[in-house]
């Protein structure tokens, strides 16, 4: 059977380039004004608990942090601005990297070990905020939370 | 008494008071140097002249080398933008009055496109950003027998952006422009705005899908330079915004 013979002409008015069309600046964007919002409030109010409410700074000590994160609403708001902060900070760095590392390498290795770090902190924060242990077993008690168990 | 008159008329003509000015241009030839130098003129000039006044006495009666483009030299072509005291202006809008006189004023060419000398630049880069949004009607159907009508409301929406003349001012005070070669770069951001927002117009969408590109508007960094650099009084960080607003808020 003989091919069909109708000459294809491709669309005049075809843009110069549609490479990935993709909404990830679009995201990415969103995302930086989102989450500024969201860090405002994160921050000061962990400002506002750890430095003003009570005693202030003099209450800050071990069993200060330890009785935080024994309550899962504290675990999940430093959760939340870790994951937060260091998203919004890399992906500004990321943009800056854009912007003003000119050599494709350059750009490159720099964004690698943006990524590593960024990688990194995050998940050595998560552990931290979920594995963390209040009552270390060998520590002076009045060290220690009110809520541990004499030793 | 004769005297006296004499020496009263020449003044009278001369209401426009003189004043010596230093000019220090940034000057690059091909032929001959590897790199750009400075070169300063001292000249006196008048109240009434603008920076290009300036450049044309010293290339008419000084340095005949000096090389810059200007054609109607009133604001309209958009030829003669430059870098002067560090700010994107028209020589041709600037008057030398306004400028600080006590230092020289300095004349660069605009930033972020290839000198080919003094203060010519390619302007193919900037050009090819402009065609790349498509910078024409695009519609679909039958053309109409006569014109395409438009309510003057739906006219004043893109009424801004129809003021560019050009000149590339906005897009070489761009930082992401200088260093990143991929952006559009305000001014065909601009020119986008123009027929996105013309209610003639149904190519709204694919303009929209150009600049969603990764050098697109996203790399808008929101600095205002563009604002402050349009000689035309244009907007352009808000029609840049604008055009991120209908990105976001496009089919519902």
């Amino acid at each position: 059977m003989a091919m069909p013979t109708t000459p294809s002409v491709p669309a005049p008015r075809t843009p110069r380039r549609l490479r990935g069309r993709t909404n990830t600046e679009l995201y990415a964007w969103m995302f930086m004004r989102v989450s500024g919002v969201l860090l405002v409030v994160l921050i000061f109010g962990h400002l506002f608990v750890n430095l003003m409410v009570g005693d202030g700074i003099n209450a800050l000590d071990f069993a200060f942090v330890a009785g935080k994160w024994a309550s899962p609403f504290w675990q999940i708001w430093d959760l939340m601005m870790l994951w937060l902060a260091m998203i919004h900070g890399t992906n500004g760095l990321r943009t800056i990297i854009n912007d003003y590392a000119e050599r494709d390498q350059l750009r490159f290795w720099l964004k690698v070990g943006l990524y590593t770090a960024t990688t990194v902190t995050i998940v050595l924060g998560t552990l931290v905020i979920f594995t963390f242990d209040p009552c270390p077993p060998d520590a002076a008690a009045e060290l220690l939370p009110s809520f541990c168990p004499a030793p | 008494m004769a005297t006296a008159t004499v020496e009263q008329a020449p003044a009278a003509a001369d209401a426009v008071p003189s004043f010596q000015v230093t000019m220090r241009l940034r000057r690059f030839n091909p032929e001959q140097d590897t790199e750009a130098r400075w070169e300063d003129h001292t000249l006196t000039m008048y109240g009434t002249d603008r920076v290009l006044d300036a450049l044309h006495k010293i290339k008419w009666e000084i340095d005949g080398s000096l090389t810059f483009r200007r054609s109607c030299a009133h604001g309209i072509c958009g030829s003669d933008a430059m870098r002067i005291n560090g700010r994107n202006r028209l020589a041709c809008k600037t008057l030398l009055k306004d400028l600080p006189l006590d230092k020289p004023v300095t004349v660069e060419p605009i930033k972020g496109l290839a000198v080919l000398k003094d203060f010519v630049v390619d302007m193919e880069p900037f050009f090819e950003a402009y065609r790349s949004i498509m910078p024409f009607l695009v519609t679909s159907g039958n053309d109409p027998s006569r014109e395409r009508r438009q309510s003057p409301e739906d006219r004043a929406r893109y009424d801004d952006t129809t003021k560019c003349i050009m000149c590339a001012a906005c897009t070489s005070s761009c930082p992401v422009y200088w260093t990143d070669g991929q952006y559009f770069g305000p001014q065909a951001i601009v020119g986008a705005h123009r027929f996105i927002f013309d209610s003639r117009d149904e190519g709204a969408e694919q303009r929209l899908e150009i600049l969603n590109d990764r050098d697109g508007v996203w790399r808008c960094r929101t600095t205002f330079n563009c604002t402050d650099a349009c000689p035309r009084g244009i907007e352009v960080t808000k029609a840049i915004q604008e055009v991120k607003r209908a990105l976001l808020f496009r089919r519902g």
